[in-house]
């Protein structure tokens, strides 16, 4: 393993909430955690409901501030630490290197599906035209049928939304992906084919950080796996 | 006009510091900082009478502060200080590199004269004389907008406020401003009318790319539109960060109260 293949490495991160309308309630989430990942590797984080393992990638992808601790990513050949980086760098780390799935798609209204896959390789530079052939790709891939594709996802399933928002993020092959229970609400058939192309992205080299509530998705995935406990929540 | 100062990527289209105005002894707006990159949306947000408009303002050369400073990155010189221009340069720079979409459209546009007039004014302004030009760029607009061109003629008064602010956002954009400052675009109108122009506006700002600062009361515009969102509370900024983890994890106790009074869709 050389030095290039380090992808991500978080150090000493600590994030707790401060409730301010809830008379200043404070909830540790995690504190002193340290993580890295390497190209390839597939790190599972496992733990009881409430452990804290959503708000663990939302703070590697910089939607929560943590209070402590540095995140430093693979960006453009060099090491940046997202918990110091101006917004104009954090969007741009998102736009070539970080791809995030939500356990929910946040629908944009009125935006067609298609459109709402093709965005990301738009946003990257891609032409209209391959942008559209590489979204329809993946969404027939991923078993959303073309009669929808010209529709906003917002009146679709909780398993045909959940498929549009990991169709968005795997089609703009980044190098990091951080999934949050992608397979959750999907059938047996849909959850092997996310479960493929998970796999095929890690062959190609992209190191995964994600959440399985499955025993069985988690261990057709993973490569190794990260423990959070539930912190005592009484300080 | 040249092209010889770069705009290049190291620099902010525009960089606001230490900004502050008050009306005799009440503050309007104190001590805001921030850039503003090319093709960026910024979002301002907080309660009524929290210094919104009054930064707004100060921000797009409409009202000087009483202390700081707005620079620009303009296109034939380089980073200038707004202020610092002469009366005929600034204005010059209003109206083409930049546009300004007031919440009223009585503040936007010649209530006088017709709406393609309004959108082709601009042009004029700086120097399209070409009657045929004009009107077909006029129209391109105003279909850009989704406008019915058949009521090109028409005077502003007979339009929907919808339509008034379409008008407004055509006749801004005809110069190809790179920012353009929005106050409230869509409140006072329909839900659904407001929906459509929303979606208007995040396809135009997208597509052309222009750095945007809009301000709203309304969450779920600056969640739909904007990369970046400030907060503000009684003239000062609270909160400033990207928009999905000021909306997401707001640390400031205003924010988290604004956040949570959203109610749940
Ligand atoms: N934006 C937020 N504001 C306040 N508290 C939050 C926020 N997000 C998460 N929390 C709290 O942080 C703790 C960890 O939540 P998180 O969602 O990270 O857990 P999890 O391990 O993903 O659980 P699950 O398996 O149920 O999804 C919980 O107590 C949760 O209530
Ligand atoms: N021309 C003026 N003369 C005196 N006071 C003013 C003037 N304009 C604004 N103010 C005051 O400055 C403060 C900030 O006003 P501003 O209009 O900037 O608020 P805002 O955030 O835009 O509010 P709103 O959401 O209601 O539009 C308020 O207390 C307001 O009363
Ligand atoms: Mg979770
Ligand atoms: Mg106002």
């Amino acid at each position: 393993m050389t030095d290039t293949d380090t992808l991500l490495n978080a150090r000493n991160l600590s994030k707790t909430f401060t409730l301010h309308t809830q008379g200043g309630v404070r909830l540790p989430v995690f504190d002193g955690l340290d993580l890295s990942l390497q190209r390839g590797q597939c790190l599972v984080l496992v733990g009881p409901s409430g452990a804290g393992k959503s708000s663990l990638l939302r703070c590697l992808y910089g939607n929560y501030l943590v209070q402590h601790g540095e995140v430093m990513v693979r960006h453009d050949g060099r090491m940046i630490d997202l918990t110091q980086a101006t917004t104009r760098d954090l969007l741009d780390v998102r736009l070539r290197t970080l791809g995030f799935v939500s356990q929910f798609l946040r629908v944009i209204p009125r935006v067609s599906t298609l459109d709402v896959v093709a965005e990301p390789l738009l946003a990257q530079g891609c032409g209209e035209d391959d942008a559209r052939d590489k979204a329809s790709t993946m969404l027939a891939r991923l078993n959303i049928p073309d009669r929808l594709w010209s529709i906003a996802p917002a009146t679709f399933s909780g398993g045909e939304q959940q498929r549009v928002n990991i169709a968005r993020c795997f089609v703009a092959d980044y190098p990091i992906l951080l999934l949050d229970e992608p397979t959750a609400s999907l059938d047996v058939d849909n959850r092997k084919i996310v479960l493929d192309l998970i796999t095929e992205a890690r062959r190609r080299g992209t190191g995964i950080i994600g959440i399985f509530h499955d025993p069985q998705d988690r261990a057709a995935v993973a490569t190794d796996t990260l423990e959070l406990a539930a912190m005592d929540q009484a300080a | 006009m040249t092209d010889r100062i770069s705009h290049n990527a190291d620099t902010p289209l525009l960089r606001v510091d230490s900004l502050s105005k008050s009306y005799g002894p009440v503050v309007g707006c104190r001590d805001v900082a921030f850039d503003l990159w090319p093709g960026e949306v910024l979002g301002i947000v907080g309660e009524s009478g929290s210094g919104k408009t009054t930064l707004l303002k100060c921000v797009s050369a409409q009202l000087e502060p009483d202390g700081g400073a707005v620079q620009y990155d303009t296109r034939d010189d380089g980073p200038r200080d707004v202020y610092g221009l002469s009366e005929a340069r600034r204005r010059l720079l209003m109206r083409t590199d930049w546009g300004i979409v007031h919440q009223n459209p009585r503040d936007g546009l010649r209530f006088g004269i017709s709406a393609g007039a309004n959108v082709g004014e601009r042009l004029i302004a700086v120097g399209e004389r070409h009657y045929g030009d004009l009107r077909a760029e006029v129209t391109d607009w105003l279909e850009r907008v989704e406008m019915d061109i058949g009521r090109m003629d028409d005077l502003p008064s007979t339009f929907s406020g919808g339509m008034q602010q379409r008008v407004q956002i055509a006749r801004n954009l005809i110069t190809r401003p790179r920012l353009v400052f929005m106050d409230e675009p869509t409140s006072g109108l329909d839900v659904s009318v407001q929906a459509r122009l929303l979606d208007l506006i995040r396809m135009l700002v997208g597509t052309l790319r222009i750095a945007c600062i809009i301000v709203t009361h309304d969450l779920g515009v600056v969640r739909l539109l904007t990369h970046r969102t400030i907060v503000m509370q009684k003239g000062e900024v609270v909160e400033h960060g990207l928009t999905d983890q000021v909306l997401d994890d707001p640390q400031h106790p205003y924010t988290q109260l604004l956040v949570s009074s959203i109610l749940p869709v």
